[in-house]
């Protein structure tokens, strides 16, 4: 169950090679149809649903089906052997364990990147307007935890910013740490933008220049024996084009 | 009176179990079974003991039998009452207030953890009342933890207690009024040790499932070693970096559980 | 509270019990003295348990008044009502000893516990259980859980003592002893007491009067004695192991039902009658014989059964169905079974006649 007979990887390697020599990012491809599976961070659902339906469009008869969810669960899921076309991590750390496992095609490309933000409730209980200020006693403050990408990263951020922050929770995941600041239950959590900016107007988002210091590398690969090999070539290629680029920063991620 | 009089199971020359029954059964235990075989065979021995001394897992250990046993405490003083009076007291509506009783039952935890957090949470309902008036909160608290454990738990011990009084023969209840018990001391003298196995058997199965619970309480109480992050949090955290840690971490939550369940087991529920 | 009312000495127990749900009617008027034993006997189903209940206030009445002592209880929980009562299958607690059992009454009634314990230690004494304290029911045998019942019921030093059922858990061996004992303790007991029972027996040994009830009202009183020899429906009869016949007397013979059979009597009575005899008088015949028995008739055997050393023999009509007991020698002489026809006759002194 937990690795693919090397017969089958070979024979399933062929295809994706030939998709890879023929990259050319046209539309026309193998007419027939079929079903893409993406395997894809949360934070992408947004764009990626949205680049899914266009890939669709241009792609007659093909189905792009999504598992969003954290980019943990879903390396796992991979390297048990759960039948995925594309992996979109939302941290090189996941990709690499994915990679390490030989489940990866190719080298994993980093598309886009994301910066974490101070969310806030709209009405801003806590005041808070820099970073400094989530240092401040009395102030109630939620993170992700430091197992997740998220957590890692504000870590990595308060630390460069020199900010001592004493959370009153370590959430699950990005969501988790929104809905506490959405309800008001905390005063301030640290974010992707991406997901602050979804989460408005009920949250505000504040910039602060340390987050340059954690910003977040996505790396997408083609998974090793892709059932649908071809197709999942070309929709990498669109994701790492100019239309996937242009959905990406609408949705406030960076380009890498 | 006596038992040696009385015809026992192995007096009687026990036929072949039917197949029928035999072969389900087999498959329904090895559904439950397979998985834990599963976590002992994956589970790195070698490193367990180190992996065990790690502060975090003591403490996440100490948080939830702690949490699990108040939860259970509070359970039971309301969920008794609440039973007796489903059981007991008939009033317009009794049959969709029972509904509504098992509603944590089909409630995803997660969505009873947010719903916890509109009531109780610092500006719900009657939590933004809280905190005006007392300062209380419960959100990122070991109290909240508490209570969304008791919100999941609750119904096990209604169901339990309720069919229980539904069982109890309630003569004893009147001869016990014929002596002049007022409805109260009936309840404490007689319904209550009449029942005390249904409540022994619905409290049993309340620390149970506050022990496993996870959705509504990383939801409601959020995570914070110490303090919120129980055992369920840490395997569910420890999952995203150190798969094997979560083995170890689900092992000492299940010895712990099957050993106190077993001992309660036979203490109360005394199968004689 | 408004007390006497009644009139005067209100002593014991002065209710009239209207119960109805649905198709129930319960309306019974009954009074018991201060130490009089009363029991209520009746078929399944007549209502008895119910009336018993009433009192206990354990199931609402309708109407009519219940005092005990000139004191209104009928509007009192059963609780307040200050009344002792045995269950038919005692309903000891299985969780409290015997002592704390017979304890547990005083303790209601706001007694310490050790005083409570005290004076149950005193009630078992009387019941001759005091060795037995310690048990619990589980471990009693059904003739100590009776004692104990009874010991719970009085401790609470009741006004009325209400029994329902007390000797039809127990096995027939047990029964006639403590049947015994508990009439000995009834006559200890100074409040009224009213006794269910269907056993006509324990009714005749336990009770002071009996009262009969069917189908929710009261169809005849009176003491064992005056009962046992006059029944006054065909249930009471049965009870007591008499033929009974309701009809016209005049000058000494009965026209039975719409007659034209007739029965002839050495009673001078005229007019509506009930006329009895026992089992025990009736003789039966293969062939008719000659001779003095006026009282003639030609009988098809129904059933034939044995109770001790005697047997039953029911008879069918035309004219009338009847009971006969004979011996078991008697059945083989007269080839008794089961359709048989043989001739069936009562001594004109071997009945009993009284109005009805």
């Amino acid at each position: 169950m937990r690795k693919r007979v090397p017969a089958a990887v070979a024979a399933c390697l062929l295809p994706v090679a030939a998709a890879g020599c023929g990259d050319t990012g046209g539309s026309d491809a193998s007419g027939g149809g079929g079903t893409l599976t993406v395997f894809a961070a949360a934070s992408l659902t947004e764009t990626f649903t949205a680049l899914g339906k266009r890939f669709e469009a241009s792609h007659p008869g093909v189905k792009v089906r999504f598992n969003f969810g954290a980019s943990s669960t879903l390396a796992q899921q991979i390297t048990q052997g759960a039948p995925a076309d594309v992996f979109a991590a939302a941290s090189p750390a996941t990709m690499k364990t994915v990679a390490d496992a030989g489940d990866a095609a190719g080298t994993p490309r980093v598309f886009t990147r994301n910066r974490l933000v101070i969310a806030v409730p709209k009405d801003d209980p806590g005041r808070v307007g820099a970073v400094r200020d989530l240092a401040r006693p009395g102030l109630k403050v939620v993170l992700c935890a430091e197992q997740v990408p998220c957590g890692a990263a504000a870590t990595k951020a308060l630390d460069a910013a020199k900010v001592t922050v004493r959370p009153v929770s370590r959430e699950r995941d990005v969501k988790a740490v929104l809905t506490k600041v959405r309800l008001g239950e905390a005063d301030a959590g640290l974010v992707y933008r991406t997901d602050a900016r979804a989460a408005a107007p009920q949250v505000k988002g504040v910039e602060f220049p340390e987050s340059a210091r954690a910003v977040n590398d996505y790396p997408i690969a083609e998974v090793a024996g892709a059932p649908e090999a071809a197709l999942a070539g070309e929709f990498v290629a669109l994701v790492l084009g100019p239309q996937g680029k242009a959905a990406l920063t609408g949705a406030g991620f960076e380009s890498p | 009176m006596s038992p040696r009089g009385r015809a026992r199971e192995g007096d009687r020359p026990p036929g072949r179990p039917p197949w029928v029954l035999v072969a389900p059964a087999l498959v329904g235990l090895a559904f439950l079974v397979l998985p834990l075989v599963g976590l002992l065979v994956r589970a790195p021995w070698s490193t367990l003991g180190t992996r065990l001394v790690q502060g975090q897992v003591l403490e996440a250990l100490r948080l939830s039998l702690l949490s699990a046993t108040l939860a259970t405490a509070l359970c039971v003083l309301f969920g008794v009452p609440l039973a007796w009076v489903l059981a007991r007291v008939p009033f317009p509506g009794a049959r969709l207030v029972r509904a509504l009783v098992t509603v944590p039952l089909v409630l995803p935890p997660v969505v009873g953890g947010v719903a916890l957090l509109l009531v109780l949470g610092r500006r719900g309902l009657v939590g933004g009342w809280l905190d005006d008036a007392f300062g209380l909160t419960f959100p990122f608290t070991t109290a909240g933890v508490v209570l969304a454990e008791t919100f999941v738990a609750m119904p096990f011990l209604v169901i339990s207690v309720e069919g229980a009084l539904r069982a109890a023969d309630l003569r004893y209840e009147e001869a016990a009024a014929t002596l002049g018990a007022t409805r109260w001391t009936i309840f404490r003298r007689v319904t209550l040790p009449l029942v005390a196995p249904g409540v022994a058997a619905g409290a049993i199965l309340c620390w149970a499932r506050a022990l496993g619970e996870f959705g509504a309480t990383i939801t409601f109480a959020g995570n914070f070693p110490g303090r919120t992050q129980t055992m369920p949090l840490a395997v569910y955290l420890a999952l995203e970096t150190d798969p094997q840690a979560a083995i170890v971490l689900s092992l000492v939550l299940l010895a712990v559980s099957v050993l106190v369940l077993a001992a309660l087991r036979d203490r109360w529920v005394g199968t004689s | 509270m408004t007390a006497g009312a009644a009139g005067g000495a209100a002593e014991g127990l002065d209710a009239r019990l209207v119960v109805r749900r649905g198709a129930f009617d319960l309306d019974l008027a009954l009074t018991a003295a201060p130490g009089e034993v009363v029991a209520l006997l009746g078929p399944n189903g007549a209502g008895k348990s119910t009336a018993l209940r009433a009192l206990a206030g354990l199931v609402a009445t309708s109407g009519g008044h219940l005092r005990v002592d000139g004191a209104d209880l009928r509007p009192l929980p059963s609780e307040r009502r200050g009344i002792g009562m045995v269950f038919q299958d005692y309903l000891l607690f299985p969780h409290l000893s015997a002592l704390d059992n017979v304890a547990f009454g005083p303790r209601c009634r706001g007694e310490g516990r050790r005083a409570a314990r005290r004076r149950a230690a005193g009630w078992l004494e009387r019941v001759g259980l005091a060795e037995h304290a310690a048990s619990r029911p589980g471990a009693l045998s059904g003739g100590q859980a009776q004692r104990v019942a009874l010991a719970r019921a009085l401790a609470v030093e009741p006004r009325l003592l209400l029994l329902d059922e007390p000797l039809a858990a127990l096995d027939a061996h047990t029964r006639l002893e403590i049947r015994a004992a508990l009439r000995r303790h009834l006559a200890g007991f100074t409040g009224a007491t009213v006794l269910v029972t269907h056993d006509p027996l324990d009714a005749m040994v336990l009770a002071d009067r009996l009262v009969v009830v069917e189908d929710g009202r009261l169809v005849q009183q009176g003491t064992p004695a005056e009962v046992a020899r006059r029944p006054r429906t065909d249930y009471v009869a049965r009870l007591v192991g008499l033929n009974l016949y309701r009809g016209r007397a005049e000058a000494g013979t009965v026209l039975v039902g719409e007659g034209p059979e007739t029965l002839d009597t050495v009673d001078s009575l005229d007019g509506e009658v009930f006329l009895a005899f026992a089992p025990s008088s009736v003789a039966l015949y293969r062939t008719r014989p000659d001779g003095s028995p006026r009282n003639l008739w030609r009988a098809r055997v129904t059933a034939v059964e044995r109770q001790g050393d005697r047997v039953r023999v029911q008879l069918s009509g035309p004219p009338f169905p009847a009971v006969a007991e004979v011996t078991p020698a008697a059945v083989a002489e007269l080839q008794l079974s089961e359709g048989s026809l043989i001739w069936a006759a009562v001594k004109a002194t071997e009945t009993h006649v009284y109005p009805a």
